[in-house]
């Protein structure tokens, strides 16, 4: 599969008919979209358009809250995730997510980085620990940067490092899909950099989806956009194309900067 | 403003000080639709755009004519006796009086009573010549007070009318007198609180001058009433020990889990619904008199718990033990520790409890290693606050641990703990002037030092950590 076939023979996750209420109120309404595995997908649309509800039903963050319901059909690797034989538990390792302001635990970066793999049982030893968050941390670009002091409080880091803290937590218990709602926006322009570059760097060895408002970054990171408006999903298609040739009238005002 | 009519004596006057703060409430009425009246006309007739609202002219001129009046009202309520008094003393009828002693006070005393109207007639002859004099009197200083004082509220308002122009800053001014109030009113419970630490400071100066510090810290021996033959001793580490034990130790074992594992329940397990019942219920049980907790600790705790005891065949079971009273003290403390853990675990962002879930963790997983853990240091200030309160704590201990002082860690045995000793100590018949009672005093500093100290260190700690998260 190249990653130019705008149809994904292999999907990731798919979602099919996608319908989100909370209480009385629909936010998302039949959304169905493929999520390819060595792709990043970005979410775009102006704000409470509902793309970050859709994002966290992909990894059912949305049950934390009492009134949300999803009907529909959600897929990881083929299997129903709202089905009953599923664990939602496994679901969450499998489908990690990066939220919009970084959120590190009031504990030492280490226990930070080693806090999923020790509560899925990853690391038998303290010895297998240690390579797992030496692992997460190159691979989230912050271990030349921490290796020092790892017994630090996560939350002494500064915003961007502890975004890219949040990133190697997510990355340490080695799930398959990443998600990031809107991982930049509380970051000044250095660290959205380096986040964008770590985005770049990830792709490949995880599928990952953001959300984000900023279309540039839409454009710099991801090679699919999904453009959501009013709780649908307008258009979906190549970055490059959604960019320079939205088939869609909504899109092409929203990308031009007519709303939003 | 008059009372005693109907007395044979019914033309006095008294100076009856409720009745006349009605009636310069009621004159600063009258100043208040004055003042508001006069601020709207000056304003149409100059049709100038007034500086404050004309409600705030009229309560300018009623506080000038209400407060003057009000401080002389009190001073003058405070003073007019005494110099009643003195004006009885130095009439004719007064010389025969008896030379200073009770006799000549119950006199005095039953001669006012008739003069004002309270009794009616003497119950001792000798008072009878000095009925006059003293319903003289009254008569004289109760007119001069009330005139002074309408003098004083009449001059306070016109003053203040007069001031009245549209450009007068009425609202400014009124705002500086209710900025004043309020600070006084703060004022009165600080006060107060350094009155109470002072008379301790001089109680305890005075029992110190008896016994030495050293032995009330650290004597190990209690016995404030021994016979004659042996000296006092004051030695207070078994009642220090018996605090500790019960309101610490004993307490805290059984308000800490409980508290905790409410909390947790509440915030993270019930629905809605049920916070909605069981929290305002917890908050109730706050409520309970100790004295309450006291019944149950000695009529239902104590004997069962020391059936118990002789069951395992614990030796000294009383039925007055400081398991009973640290039980019962620990569940009077439960609502207190579960209201304040709720409190910390709910100013954990839920940004922290969503990426633990995020990260594949069980609702169990978050709570043990993220929530509480990030709770725990505003956790620990309820958990001094209510040691604090658990070792000030009097009903309880006094009615169910009894008051024999202990040196003990036999937790079915009887102890004592500082405050039911200042109980013991303080009841019946006392001199105020010997060690044993004065030991009361400077029993109660050393808890106040100690409770002073605990809620310090738990606010400074609450404090360091609600900043954590803003």
């Amino acid at each position: 599969m190249t990653q130019d076939d705008l149809t994904i023979a292999d999907p990731k996750m798919t979602a099919k008919g996608v319908d989100v209420f909370y209480g009385q109120k629909q936010a998302i309404n039949d959304v169905s979209i493929d999520v390819g595995t060595d792709l990043v997908t970005a979410f775009i649309g102006p704000s409470g358009c509902g793309k970050s509800t859709f994002l966290r039903s992909l990894n059912r963050m949305n049950d934390t809250v009492a009134s949300a319901r999803v009907t529909g059909t959600i897929l990881l690797d083929g299997e129903d995730i709202y089905a009953p034989s599923m664990d939602v538990v496994q679901l969450r390792a499998r489908v990690g997510m990066v939220f919009q302001k970084p959120n590190p635990f009031p504990k030492s970066i280490y226990d930070n980085v080693g806090y999923g793999p020790r509560i899925h049982g990853l690391a038998p030893s303290k010895a297998d620990l240690d390579v797992i968050v030496e692992r997460a941390l190159v691979r989230a670009g912050l271990w030349d940067e921490v290796k020092d002091r790892l017994g630090e409080s996560g939350t002494a880091l500064s915003g961007g490092q502890q975004q890219r803290l949040c990133i190697a937590r997510a990355i340490a218990v080695d799930p398959e899909v990443i998600l990031m709602d809107e991982p930049c926006s509380a970051l000044d322009p250095i660290a959205t950099a380096k986040i964008e570059e770590l985005i770049h760097e990830l792709r490949g060895k995880y599928a990952i989806v953001i959300v984000t408002h900023n279309m540039q970054q839409a454009a710099r990171v991801s090679q699919r956009t999904a453009f959501f408006h009013l709780g649908t999903l307008v258009e979906y298609g190549r970055t490059t194309d959604i960019f320079t040739n939205p088939k869609q009238e909504r899109t092409k005002d929203y990308i031009t900067g007519r709303y939003g | 403003m008059t009372g005693g009519s109907g007395q044979d004596n019914g033309d006095t006057v008294t100076f009856n000080a409720a009745a006349l703060l009605l009636l310069i409430a009621g004159l600063a009425l009258i100043g208040w639709l004055a003042g508001r009246a006069r601020s709207l006309m000056l304003a149409g007739r100059a049709h100038a755009k007034l500086h404050s609202r004309p409600q705030y002219h009229g309560w300018y001129v009623a506080l000038w004519l209400f407060a003057p009046a009000a401080i002389f009202l009190a001073v003058w309520s405070a003073v007019s006796p005494g110099l009643i008094t003195n004006s009885v003393l130095a009439s004719e009828a007064a010389q025969g009086l008896p030379a200073f002693g009770f006799e000549r006070g119950a006199i005095l005393s039953d001669a006012r009573n008739v003069a004002q109207g309270a009794q009616a007639a003497v119950r001792i002859p000798a008072a009878a010549p000095l009925v006059q004099p003293y319903a003289d009197a009254t008569h004289f200083y109760a007119w001069i007070g009330i005139a002074a004082m309408l003098a004083l509220a009449l001059a306070g308002g016109l003053y203040a009318f007069t001031r009245i122009r549209p450009d007068f800053r009425a609202r400014t001014r009124v705002e500086k007198i209710v900025m004043a109030v309020l600070l006084l009113a703060s004022l009165v419970a600080i006060l107060t609180t350094f009155g109470i630490v002072l008379s301790l400071l001089f109680e305890s100066i005075r029992f110190f001058r008896l016994v030495s510090p050293a032995e009330l810290l650290f004597g190990t021996t209690w016995a404030p009433t021994s016979g004659a033959p042996q000296p006092d001793t004051f030695g207070g580490i078994p009642l220090f020990w018996g605090t500790v034990l019960i309101g610490a130790i004993i307490a805290m074992i059984v308000a800490i889990p409980i508290g905790m594992m409410t909390a947790v329940y509440l915030t993270q397990y019930a629905a809605p619904r049920v916070r909605r019942w069981v929290k305002p219920l917890l908050e109730i049980l706050a409520g309970v008199p100790t004295v309450v907790y006291g019944y149950f600790a000695a009529l239902t705790v104590a004997p069962a718990l020391r059936e118990f005891a002789v069951m395992l065949g614990i030796p000294n079971a009383s039925t007055e033990s400081a398991l009973a009273a640290g039980i019962v003290m620990g569940v009077m403390i439960i609502p207190f520790v579960s209201s304040m853990a709720d409190d910390s675990i709910n100013a954990v962002p839920q940004a922290m409890r969503d990426g633990s879930l995020a990260l594949g963790a069980t609702p169990n997983e978050t709570i043990r290693q993220v929530l509480i853990p990030a709770a725990l240091p505003g956790v620990m200030g309820g958990i001094l606050l209510a040691v604090s309160r658990a070792i000030g704590e009097t009903m309880i201990v006094v009615m169910a641990a009894g008051l024999s002082a202990n040196l003990t860690a036999n937790p079915f045995a009887s102890v004592t703990t500082v405050t039911a000793q200042i109980v013991k100590l303080l009841t019946g018949d006392q001199e105020f002037d010997s060690a044993k009672t004065l030991a009361a005093f400077a029993l109660g500093l050393v808890l106040f030092i100690v409770t002073l100290l605990l809620n310090i260190v738990a606010l400074r700690i609450v404090k360091k950590y609600r900043e954590a998260y803003e």
